[in-house]
């Protein structure tokens, strides 16, 4: 099936324009919510990718961090304000450094890969801390960022952010549908499945998982660059496990059978958070809690189950 | 003729146990070589040497004149040396035909493609004909996981013919299958293979299995060849009915005085 004639791919792309145009309509903080679960989005396909391959990171936040720190670094110490330029080396820095810490990560497996994903994350987030020169635990604020050279006004330059985040995100949802079912994504989950099988069959298990760890810090730093635009803000909590715990925690309740689960996921918990800290701000935690539970308990394939059995029942 | 497959002096062991004590083996091309022995024997070890899922202590495995000893699973599979499971190892949640599809995408080098689609007309359709010549196309849209195990021992099967193997190893290719299923399955499997050309070393329990398709047996004991030739002459040679074979061979016989 070609790329345009596949349903899903035509949704998601049909999604950027709408999602754009219903920018200016939307109440300021609905969009500025869209905007950041559409960015740390990026950071749940990430662990989905990984998940799809039998691969569970406590450690995404890593590259989240990673991704968001090399363009605030870059703006802040740099001077440079693109927010291109800032989304690309974003995305770099965090695939380079899974490039070369996948040469580690691509030869453990289960809990072992989890933990080491732990423990790199948590490294990051302890330097971090500890860096006084990077605001240590306060973080940083960027520069007000430029936009292929123009200086918009603060308004404008907001909304410019807002779509660039919905247009990476859903055009990085569509790459990764495709991934998952091309050879490669369909390689990772037969890894998933029987790993001693795909290597008697002659495939390299450890260089797919090796890419597939890469394309999801790729994801990522995408994610935290965009997050750090939107926010105009870094700090050291964004490598911290409570974060990287978030993703997973996303990635499981949206569900990994449809890349823009995750995404329709994260965004539905960012704006339960919202109202249950309006509505009870002492007590909030309790409320997700027992959203999620509800979610565990009724659909333990996640909230995109619902739309599977939709599906199933015509 | 120089051999086709050809491993030399090897020898194996885990800790105090010898699997396999100066194993010899010399396989021409196109041979059916019937490797049998009672649990234990080193029969599933020496298949696991030769397909480098096992690296042996000392001793040398070579294919078509080339040293083969070190090459893990993935670079012998490339080589052209393949082999199915005793317990049938396939993608329990995929379709039978998606085994196939990942099968035949990595015999085809395009495992890293990361865009076109894994499934396409063409290789859907190479992969309904292996399918059919094994006789098992009516389960290609079955989940693997919930096939018969007569069924999952073919596909396994299919999975390691899609490259188009020089040499494949069977490990017990009709262990779990019912008696009456046996020769139809073993039919179906050597008759595609036997049309491929393909060099056939199969590990089997089942004497008259090994009678009927072996063209040479090797029989182990101990981590050792106790003795490798015709399968009349193992069959009745004196050591082999004693410590391999006797008790299955002895109960194909008729037993007299019996009503």
């Amino acid at each position: 099936m070609s790329v345009l004639t596949d349903r899903n791919v035509l949704v998601l792309l049909a999604a950027i324009p709408l999602l754009i145009a219903a920018g200016p309509i939307m109440p300021d903080w609905v969009r500025f919510f869209l905007q950041v679960s559409l960015a740390s989005g990026l950071a749940v396909l990430g662990v989905v990718v990984q998940m799809r391959a039998g691969l569970v990171s406590f450690g995404q936040g890593l590259y989240y961090c990673l991704g968001a720190y090399a363009a605030g670094m870059t703006g802040h110490f740099v001077g440079v304000t693109d927010v291109f330029a800032l989304l690309g080396l974003g995305i770099v820095v965090a695939a380079g450094v899974a490039v070369v810490l996948g040469f580690l990560m691509s030869r453990y497996r289960e809990i072992f890969f989890a933990m080491l994903s732990l423990a790199l994350s948590m490294i990051l987030y302890g330097l971090l801390v500890k860096a006084e020169v990077l605001g240590s635990t306060d973080g940083f604020n960027l520069p007000k960022a430029t936009f292929l050279g123009l200086a918009p006004t603060e308004q404008a330059l907001r909304f410019a952010v807002y779509a660039l985040t919905c247009a990476v995100t859903l055009l990085a949802a569509i790459f990764l549908y495709r991934y998952l079912k091309s050879p490669m994504g369909r390689i990772g989950e037969a890894i998933a499945q029987n790993e001693i099988r795909v290597e008697y069959l002659g495939s390299s298990a450890r260089t797919v998982v090796h890419i597939t760890y890469v394309l999801a810090a790729a994801l990522s730093g995408a994610g935290g660059a965009l997050a750090a635009l939107a926010n105009g803000h870094v700090d050291p909590e964004m490598a911290n496990w409570t974060t990287s715990g978030q993703f997973v925690f996303v990635a499981l309740l949206s569900g990994t059978g449809n890349v823009a689960a995750p995404l329709i996921g994260n965004f539905l918990l960012e704006m339960i958070r919202v109202y249950a800290v309006a509505w009870s701000p002492y007590t909030w935690q309790l409320i997700l809690g027992a959203t999620m539970l509800l979610v565990i308990l009724f659909l333990p394939g996640g909230l995109w189950s619902l739309v599977e059995r939709r599906k199933a029942g015509g | 003729m120089a051999p086709l497959l050809e491993a030399r002096s090897l020898c194996k062991a885990f800790g105090a146990v010898t699997a396999a004590d100066n194993i010899s083996v010399a396989v021409a091309e196109r041979e059916v070589v019937g490797i049998i022995g009672a649990n234990g024997a080193g029969k599933t070890t020496f298949v696991n040497m030769v397909t480098g899922y096992l690296k042996p202590d000392t001793g040398s495995i070579s294919y078509q004149g080339r040293d083969i000893t070190r090459l893990g699973p993935r670079a012998t599979a490339r080589t052209g040396i393949c082999r199915s499971f005793q317990i049938p190892q396939t993608f329990a949640r995929f379709t039978v035909l998606d085994n196939m599809l990942v099968a035949l995408n990595v015999a085809r080098k395009r495992d890293l493609f990361f865009w076109r689609p894994a499934h396409d007309a063409e290789l859907d359709a190479v992969a309904q004909g292996l399918l059919a010549g094994l006789g098992i196309s009516g389960h290609r849209d079955q989940i693997a996981g919930t096939l018969p195990q007569g069924v999952r021992k073919i596909l396994d099967i299919a999975m390691a013919m899609v490259s188009a193997p020089k040499v494949i190893l069977l490990d017990e290719p009709t262990s779990g299958i019912s008696t009456d299923e046996k020769h139809a399955a073993m039919d179906t499997v050597m008759n595609a293979l036997g049309e491929r050309g393909v060099t056939i070393l199969f590990v089997e329990h089942d004497m008259e299995i090994v009678e009927r398709y072996a063209g040479r047996v090797i029989a182990f004991y101990d981590g050792r060849i106790l003795a490798d030739g015709a399968p009349a002459q193992v069959l009745s040679d004196a050591d082999v009915r004693r410590y391999v074979v006797g008790g299955e061979l002895h109960r194909r016989q008729p037993r007299k005085g019996v009503a």
